[in-house]
C-alpha cells in the first residue's frame, strides 16, 4: 500500500537522485573538457614557439635561397618522420635573411622554389610568389608566411614550433612583438 | 531441421522478439514500391556492413601512429597474405557508399520521399551523408602518405579562417601545434569509434522512421500530399494493394546488394588497393597533394575562387547549402511527389550533377596547377624550332629555363595556369609581349627583375615566332606602317 505521503517522497529522492548525478557529471566534465581542450591550452600557453637553430650561416649563401629543415620544438617520440619540418632561407645580402614557412599561404601545401624564375610556386592551386616572398599570382590572398630570425654565433636560428595557417593574426603580429621587446 | 526450430523456440520464449521481427518483414509496403528504383537504401547499408568487416580486419594489422602507420600499410598491402585485398575492398567499399548514399538521396529527392510525414528520416539522412563523407575523409587521413599529410595541412588552412576561434579549431584539430602523430590518433579515433558509432545509431533510426512510416508510395502525377489526408490515404493504399515486404520487394534489395558487392570486388581485384602514396615526410615537398575522388570537386572550386571570395565562401557556403538541405522538407513538405511536375527539381538536380561533374573532371587534371617539372622534362616542339634564328632559339631556351612552360603550354604539352601559346604572336603584338613578360598581369608573375634585357629580347623574339601558318600576326593599329616586327630587333626592356 502506498500512500500520497509515500509517494511524494519517493518522488523527492528520485529527483535527488537526478539531481546528483546531474551534479557529478558536472563536476566529471571539467576535467574531461580540459583533456579535450589540452591543445588549444597548450597553444594560448607558451612553449609551442622557441628558437631552432638552421644551422651555420655559411649554409645560405648571399643573394640565394636554399631548403632547409628543422625539428619541431615539441614532438612525441611517434612522430616520426612529421616532427621535421622544412622552410625556405633566402639570405638578401648576408646580414639580412627571409625565413618562409614552406606552406602555401592558401591552404599550406609544399611551395616549391625555382632559383632560375625566382619565384616559388605552390603545385596545388598554382600560387605563387616573388623571392621576397610577396604574391606574384594565383587564389593566396597574401604572401609566404615568415618566420622571425636572429643570428648568434654564427648560426641562423627561426622562431618557429607551428604550423602556419592563414587565419592565424599572429604570424604577422608575433614578429613585431618581438622586435618590440628587442627595441 | 526440428532441432534448429527448438532452438528458435527456446530463445524466442526468452527474447521475445519473433513476433517483431515477423511483423516488420512482413509489413506491407505498396505494391509498385517493389521497384528498383527502391533498392540503393539497402545496398548501402550493406556496402556499410562490409565496411564495418573490412575495417576491423585492418585494424588487426594497421598502427595508428604517426612514425608507423605508413609502413604498417606497406606491410598490409606487400606483408600480409591478401592484405592487400582487404585493403582495396575496404578503399573501393568507400568510394561505392559515398555513390551510393548520393544516388539514394538522388532518388528520395525525385519521388518526393521526403516529404510529409518522412521529414525527420530525410533530415536523419542528411546527417548521414555527412558522416558519409566524414568518414570518407578521415579514412583517407588513415591512409597515411604524403596525400593524407597535406590534405591535413588544406583542412587546417580552411578552418584556420574561421573568424576568432580558427587557430583554436586548428590545435583541436591536429591535436596539438603541427600536423603529428597526435593528429593521426584523434583522426584514428574519429574514424573507428566516434563517426562509425554515430553512423549505427543513425541508421538504426532511420531504418525504424521507414518501418513505422512506411516506404514512400509510388509518386503519381496528381497525387498530391496533404498533411491532413496523407496518413490516411497511405493506410488505404497499402491495406487496397499492399503485398509483404518480405518476400515481395526484398529480392530486389537482395540481388542489387550483390551485385553492388560484386561490383565492389571486381574492383578491388582489378584496380587494387589505394596507395599509399609517398611517405608522410614534409621535408620530401617534390609532390603534388590530390585529394580523393569524391572531394576533387571542392578542390576545383578552391582553384576558382577569387582570393576575396575564398573565406566567405569556405565559411558561408557549406551553412547554406546544410540549411537548405534541412530546411527543404519543411518547406516543401506538401505537395505534387512526382518527378513528372516537379521541373523544377528534375533541373536543380541535373544543374548540380552537371556542376560537380565538371569540377571533378577539372579536379582530375588539375589545369589551375603549374606542371612543376615540364620546364625540364617537357620539351619544345621540334616545328617549334625549325629555321629559326640564334636569337630566336636563344628566346627558346629562356622560355624553358625560366620555367615558362611550367604554365604555357606549346603543342599542347606543359602546364594550362596560362593560356596556350602556339599562337600568341596572332594575339599580342611585340610591344604587348614585352609589356606582359615585364609586368606580368592577369595572373601572371612580373619577370620584369629576374630577366635581364638580351634574356627579354630573345624570349619575345621567340613568341614573336609563335603563329600558325597562314595567320597574320598582330599589329599596332596606331603604327599601321609595321606590318611584321621586324625579327631581331634590340628591344628596350626599360617601360
Amino acid at each position: 500500500m502506498t500512500s500520497p505521503d509515500d509517494l511524494s517522497r519517493r518522488t523527492l529522492l528520485m529527483k535527488m537522485g537526478i539531481l546528483f548525478n546531474g551534479i557529478i557529471a558536472a563536476v566529471l566534465a571539467v576535467p574531461i573538457f580540459r583533456y579535450i581542450l589540452s591543445p588549444v591550452a597548450q597553444e594560448r600557453g607558451q612553449g609551442v614557439q622557441s628558437w631552432l637553430s638552421l644551422g651555420e650561416v655559411g649554409q645560405f649563401p648571399t643573394g640565394q635561397t636554399r631548403f632547409a629543415s628543422y625539428r619541431n620544438p615539441v614532438v612525441n617520440p611517434w612522430d616520426g618522420k612529421t616532427g621535421d619540418i622544412a622552410c625556405w632561407v633566402r639570405n638578401v645580402d648576408g646580414k639580412t635573411f627571409q625565413v618562409f614557412a614552406i606552406n602555401c599561404a592558401h591552404l599550406g601545401c609544399p611551395v616549391r622554389w625555382f632559383a632560375q624564375s625566382n619565384l616559388f610556386m605552390c603545385p596545388c592551386h598554382g600560387g605563387v610568389y616573388y623571392q621576397d616572398g610577396s604574391r606574384a599570382s594565383g587564389p593566396p590572398e597574401r604572401g609566404l608566411f615568415e618566420y622571425d630570425y636572429k643570428i648568434e654565433e654564427g648560426k641562423l636560428f627561426i622562431k618557429a614550433g607551428e604550423m602556419p595557417t592563414p587565419g592565424q593574426k599572429k604570424w604577422s603580429s608575433l614578429v613585431t612583438l618581438e622586435k618590440r621587446r628587442c627595441v | 531441421m526440428r532441432l534448429i526450430g527448438q532452438i528458435g523456440d527456446w530463445l524466442d520464449a526468452r527474447l521475445q522478439v519473433g513476433q517483431t521481427l515477423r511483423e516488420t518483414a512482413e509489413h506491407p509496403v505498396p505494391r509498385d514500391t517493389a521497384s528498383w528504383f527502391y533498392v540503393f537504401g539497402s545496398a548501402a547499408f550493406v556496402v556499410f556492413i562490409l565496411q564495418i568487416f573490412t575495417g576491423i580486419l585492418l585494424a588487426l594489422i594497421y598502427v595508428p601512429s604517426a612514425g608507423e602507420a605508413w609502413n604498417s600499410l606497406q606491410v598490409l598491402n606487400h606483408g600480409i597474405q591478401l592484405g592487400w585485398f582487404v585493403r582495396a575492398l575496404h578503399g573501393w567499399g568507400s568510394n561505392f557508399m559515398v555513390a551510393i548514399v548520393l544516388l539514394h538521396m538522388v532518388q528520395v529527392f525525385l519521388f518526393g520521399a521526403y516529404k510529409f510525414p518522412r521529414e525527420l528520416t530525410w533530415i536523419v539522412g542528411v546527417f548521414l551523408l555527412l558522416m558519409t563523407l566524414g568518414m570518407a575523409f578521415t579514412g583517407q587521413v588513415l591512409r597515411f602518405d604524403q596525400d593524407a599529410y597535406w590534405g591535413l595541412g588544406l583542412g587546417a588552412s580552411i578552418a584556420s579562417r574561421v573568424p576568432i576561434i580558427g587557430p583554436a579549431i586548428v590545435h583541436l584539430m591536429l591535436g596539438g601545434p603541427i600536423i603529428a602523430g597526435a593528429t593521426l590518433s584523434r583522426f584514428f579515433a574519429m574514424h573507428v569509434f566516434v563517426i562509425p558509432g554515430l553512423l549505427i545509431a543513425f541508421v538504426a533510426v532511420h531504418l525504424l522512421m521507414v518501418v513505422k512510416l512506411g516506404i514512400n508510395d509510388w509518386p503519381m502525377p496528381g497525387r498530391v500530399v496533404r498533411k491532413a489526408t496523407y496518413v490516411q490515404e497511405y493506410h488505404e493504399l497499402t491495406k487496397k494493394e499492399g503485398v509483404p515486404f518480405f518476400p515481395a520487394a526484398v529480392w530486389k534489395d537482395l540481388c542489387f546488394s550483390a551485385l553492388i558487392l560484386v561490383a565492389v570486388a571486381a574492383c578491388a581485384i582489378y584496380f587494387g588497393p589505394f596507395g599509399p602514396s609517398g611517405r608522410p615526410d614534409p621535408t620530401i615537398i617534390q609532390t603534388a597533394p590530390r585529394p580523393d575522388f569524391f572531394f576533387l570537386w571542392l578542390y576545383a572550386v578552391l582553384s576558382f575562387l577569387p582570393p576575396s571570395m575564398e573565406t566567405p565562401a569556405l565559411l558561408i557556403g557549406p551553412v547554406i547549402v546544410l540549411a537548405g538541405l534541412l530546411l527543404l522538407p519543411f518547406v516543401f513538405g506538401e505537395g505534387e511527389k512526382s518527378w513528372r511536375r516537379r521541373p523544377i527539381a528534375v533541373l536543380s538536380i541535373l544543374l548540380i550533377a552537371v556542376v560537380l561533374g565538371e569540377l571533378t573532371h577539372l579536379g582530375t587534371f588539375t589545369p589551375w596547377s603549374p606542371v612543376m617539372d615540364a620546364w625540364s622534362s617537357d620539351s619544345i616542339p621540334p616545328e617549334f624550332l625549325r629555321n629559326r634564328s640564334a636569337l630566336e632559339r636563344q628566346g627558346a631556351l629562356v622560355f624553358q629555363e625560366k620555367q615558362c612552360h611550367n604554365c604555357h603550354a606549346l603543342d599542347h604539352v606543359g602546364g594550362k595556369r596560362g593560356p596556350e601559346l602556339d599562337s600568341v604572336a596572332v594575339r599580342r603584338t611585340q610591344d604587348q609581349l614585352i609589356r606582359q613578360v615585364i609586368q606580368g598581369g592577369g595572373n601572371m608573375p612580373a619577370y620584369g627583375k629576374n630577366l635581364s634585357p638580351a634574356e627579354t629580347t630573345a624570349l619575345v623574339s621567340f613568341l614573336l615566332t609563335l603563329r600558325p601558318e597562314g595567320q597574320p600576326a598582330a599589329r599596332d593599329s596606331s603604327n599601321v606602317g609595321s606590318l611584321q616586327p621586324e625579327p631581331g630587333k634590340p628591344i628596350s626592356t626599360q617601360p
